[in-house]
C-alpha cells in the first residue's frame, strides 16, 4: 500500500539530493575534521559549506551557526546560556503553547527555583502581547517564544516581540524548527538573538539541528569538550548529517516559494474539501498568519486516534491532538491553551504536508475521511442529537 | 504507535454489535465527552429471562474503548446474568489478547457499563457516588482506586492512571492515590505530617545534621556532590558544598532551593542557609 505522508510537521522524508551529498562521508571520506591531516581536513571545508548554506537560508554569518544534535538541545542550549550568563537574574518568559522541549525545561527550571511566566493564547491563537510585554522585568534572564506552532501552525510576530524585548536588554530565543524552511526568515532584520532549527523538519536526516547564536551574544555552553565548535559544543561533529543539514538548507531555500504556492494551495483545498464534506468540523487557530504546510481541523464527536487508525488503513498518515495518542489523558496543551473545548480538542487532526504530496493524494484524503468520521460518529453515543 | 493485537485491530475496524436496542433490559452509560471516553451498554435477555440474548454498545473513544466494547458484547450473548456479572476487566482485556497497559481504562469502562446495565435491569436504585473524590479532573473516587488497586494488584500511581483515569490530569492527587496504594498493599496508615516542634538549640542542630545526611547528600551524591555543616548560628546555617557541588555553576541554586526549602521544610521554617566564603 502506498503511504499518503501528511505528517510533516512530525518529520520528514530525507530529500534525495540530501541524501546523496551525505553519502561519501558516512563512507569515503570519514576523516575526522579536527585532524591535521588534508584526508580530515576536506571534510571541515564541508562543515564550513553546510554552516555557509544554513546561515543563507537565515540571513546570518557562518560563525553564528552552532551544530547540535537536535531542536530540542538547540532549546536547553539556549536557554541555559541565557540562565548561566546572566546568573543574578530569575525570570523566564515564554508562552503556553511551546513545544515540550521548551515547556518541560522551564517546568523543570521553576522546581529549581526560577520564576516563569506563561503568555496566554486567545482562541485563534495569537499570543497576548500586552501580557508578555507587562511581564518583561528587570529579572528577566530570557523570552523564549516559538515562531510557528507545531500543532494549529499559527505564527507569532517574533520579530517585534524580539524587538522590543531586546530594547529593554532582555535576551530573546526562538524556537523556530517548524519555521525554518516553511516561511521566509532574515535574522539581519531582527533583534533575535538565539533561534532553534531542527533538520528532520525540512527533509534532512534526524539527529542532527543547530543553533543561531547572534553574534555578541552572552553564552555559555551545554555540552563541554573539545574545542569543536569553537568550543561552543563539545563533541565530535555528525558530519554526514552537518552536511546533510546544509544541502537541505539548501534545497529549502530553492522551495521556499513552491512552499508558499503549491503546498499552500494543497493545503487550503484539503481543508476546504474536509470542512465542506464533514459537518460539525472547524479549523483551529487563525487561518491567516499561519504555516503555509499546516492544518488542524477538529471533528466534533469524534476521537482522534480513532480517526488515525482508521486513516492507516488507508495509508495516509496525520497525527492528532488527542489525549489517547500521546498516552496520557488530557488533550493537547496547546489547544487547551486556546480554550478548544475538550469535546473537540479529542477529535483534532493536523494535516502537515510538504512538497512531496500531491494533489492526488490530497483528493484520496477528502475522499476516504468524511466515511471514516461518519461510522465513528454512527458508533458514538452522542452523535445521534446532532444530525 | 500502540501495540495493539489483531484481535483488538480487527474489533475496532469490525466492530460487533454496534447501536443500540430497543426497549432493553439491561442500559449501562459510563464516561463523558469531555473525559474522551464513553459507552453506553444496552442488552436484552432471552424469553425465560435466564440468559442474555443480545447486546449492543455505542462507544466514543479511541480504538481499544471500540474494541473493548465490542469484545464486551460478543462475551455477553448466551450467558446468564450471574456469569455476566463475575466479568471482570481483565477478562475483556483477555478477550482481546491483552491491552496495552495505558489503556487498561478502557477495559474498566466495559465492566463499569456492565455493571451499571445489570444494576438497571434488577430495579435497584442506581448507585449514587460512593466514597470521596480523589481525582477531581476525573472525578475518580476513593473507592474505585481501592477497587482497581486490589482487584489488579497495582502498585503504583501510574498504574492506577492506566486502570481507572486517576492522577492523569493535573497530578494533584498522586500524593492521595499513593496513600491509598499503600494502604492496600500494607494496610500502613499514613499520618498527617507531624506539625514542627519547638526545638532547643541542641535538638536543632541534630535534626540539621540528621537531614543533612538522612536527605540532603543522597541527593546530592546523585549528581556527584557532597554538603558538610560547618556552623550553625541562630538560624544561620552554613555549610558547604563539596564535589562537583563545589565547581558548579548553579550550586546557588542548589543551596538555596533545594538545602534552604529542605531545611525549612524537615526542621524550622526560619532557617537560612548560607555557603562558607
Amino acid at each position: 500500500m502506498a503511504v499518503i505522508y501528511a505528517d510533516n510537521n512530525a518529520t520528514t522524508k530525507i530529500a534525495p539530493s540530501v541524501l546523496d551529498e551525505m553519502m561519501p562521508y558516512l563512507t569515503e571520506y570519514y576523516g575526522n575534521p579536527s585532524s591535521m591531516h588534508t584526508f580530515g581536513g576536506q571534510v571541515g571545508k564541508k562543515i564550513l559549506e553546510a554552516r555557509t548554506r544554513i546561515a543563507s537560508l537565515l540571513n546570518a554569518t557562518p560563525e553564528e551557526i552552532l551544530f547540535t544534535s537536535c531542536g530540542t538541545e538547540s532549546d536547553s542550549t539556549a536557554i541555559r546560556a541565557a540562565i548561566m550568563s546572566n546568573p543574578s537574574k530569575k525570570h523566564i518568559v515564554t508562552t503556553r503553547v511551546e513545544h515540550p522541549a521548551v515547556k518541560n525545561l522551564c517546568e523543570k527550571l521553576a522546581k529549581e527555583g526560577f520564576r516563569i511566566t506563561y503568555v496566554p493564547v486567545d482562541q485563534n491563537g495569537a499570543l497576548d502581547l500586552d501580557f508578555l510585554y507587562q511581564n518583561l522585568t528587570e529579572d528577566t534572564a530570557i523570552v523564549s517564544i516559538m515562531w510557528a506552532n507545531n500543532e494549529t501552525g499559527v505564527i507569532f510576530p517574533v520579530e517585534e516581540i524580539a524587538s522590543v524585548v531586546k530594547d529593554k536588554g532582555i535576551a530573546f530565543h526562538t524556537d523556530a524548527v517548524q519555521a525554518v524552511g516553511k516561511i521566509p526568515i532574515d535574522l539581519k532584520k531582527t533583534g533575535i538573538d538565539m533561534l532553534s532549527l531542527s533538520g528532520h523538519k525540512l527533509h534532512a536526516p534526524k539527529g542532527i539541528g543547530a543553533l543561531y547564536i547572534r553574534k555578541g551574544t552572552k553564552f555559555s555552553p551545554f555540552l563541554i569538550g573539545g574545542h569543536q565548535e569553537k568550543g561552543r559544543r563539545g563533541g565530535t561533529e555528525n558530519v554526514a548529517s552537518i552536511i546533510g543539514l546544509g544541502a537541505a538548507a539548501k534545497l529549502s531555500q530553492e522551495l521556499m516559494e513552491k512552499e508558499n504556492t503549491d503546498v499552500k494551495k494543497l493545503r487550503d483545498t484539503l481543508e476546504k474539501g474536509l470542512l465542506a464534506k464533514i459537518e460539525h468540523s472547524f479549523v483551529n487557530g487563525a487561518t491567516e498568519k499561519r504555516l503555509p504546510n499546516t492544518t488542524s481541523i477538529a471533528f466534533e464527536y469524534v476521537e482522534g486516534e480513532a480517526i488515525l487508525l482508521m486513516l492507516d488503513e488507508f495509508g495516509i498518515c496525520a497525527s492528532s491532538g488527542s489525549a489517547c495518542t500521546s498516552g496520557s489523558l488530557e488533550p493537547s496543551h496547546v489547544l487547551r491553551a486556546m480554550g478548544v473545548p475538550f469535546t473537540a480538542a479529542h477529535g483534532t487532526i493536523r494535516f502537515s504536508l510538504s512538497t512531496y504530496n500531491t494533489m492526488d493524494e490530497i483528493n484520496l484524503i477528502i475522499e476516504k475521511l468524511p466515511n471514516i468520521i461518519r461510522t465513528l460518529r454512527n458508533m458514538s453515543p452522542f452523535w445521534k442529537g446532532n444530525q | 504507535m500502540w501495540e495493539y493485537t489483531e484481535k483488538t485491530k480487527d474489533h475496532f475496524l469490525n466492530p460487533r454489535n454496534v447501536g443500540e436496542i430497543k426497549d432493553p433490559d439491561g442500559i449501562g452509560e459510563v464516561g463523558s465527552l469531555a473525559c474522551g471516553d464513553a459507552l453506553k451498554l444496552t442488552f436484552k435477555l432471552d424469553e425465560n429471562r435466564s440468559r442474555i440474548a443480545d447486546a449492543k454498545f455505542q462507544t466514543f473513544g479511541c480504538a481499544s474503548a471500540i474494541a473493548s466494547s465490542s469484545a464486551l458484547t460478543e462475551m455477553l450473548k448466551g450467558i446468564t446474568l450471574e456469569e455476566a456479572e463475575k466479568i471482570t476487566n481483565e477478562d475483556i482485556a483477555d478477550y482481546l489478547g491483552g491491552l496495552p497497559k495505558e489503556k487498561m481504562h478502557c477495559s474498566v469502562m466495559g465492566r463499569d457499563a456492565l455493571e451499571k446495565a445489570i444494576t438497571y435491569y434488577r430495579g435497584e436504585s442506581e448507585k449514587k457516588i460512593e466514597g470521596e473524590i480523589v481525582c477531581e479532573c476525573f472525578g475518580v473516587t476513593d473507592l474505585e482506586i481501592k477497587r482497581a488497586v486490589t482487584e489488579n494488584g497495582l502498585k503504583t500511581v501510574e498504574e492506577v492512571t492506566d486502570y481507572v483515569k486517576a492522577g492523569g490530569g493535573c497530578g494533584k492527587c498522586h500524593e492521595n492515590i499513593q496513600a491509598i496504594i499503600d494502604q492496600q498493599i500494607g494496610g500502613i496508615q499514613i499520618l498527617p505530617r507531624m506539625k514542627k516542634k519547638e526545638l532547643t538549640n541542641i535538638q536543632k542542630i541534630k535534626l540539621i545534621e540528621e537531614t543533612l545526611t538522612r536527605e540532603i547528600q543522597p541527593a546530592l551524591a546523585k549528581d556527584g556532590g557532597d554538603i558538610e555543616l560547618i556552623d550553625v548560628d541562630g538560624d544561620k546555617v552554613t555549610v558547604k558544598l563539596r564535589g562537583t557541588c563545589a565547581t558548579c555553576s548553579k550550586s546557588q541554586i542548589t543551596l538555596k532551593n533545594y538545602v534552604e526549602t529542605k531545611l525549612r521544610e524537615l526542621v524550622s521554617d526560619s532557617l537560612e542557609v548560607q555557603e562558607v566564603n
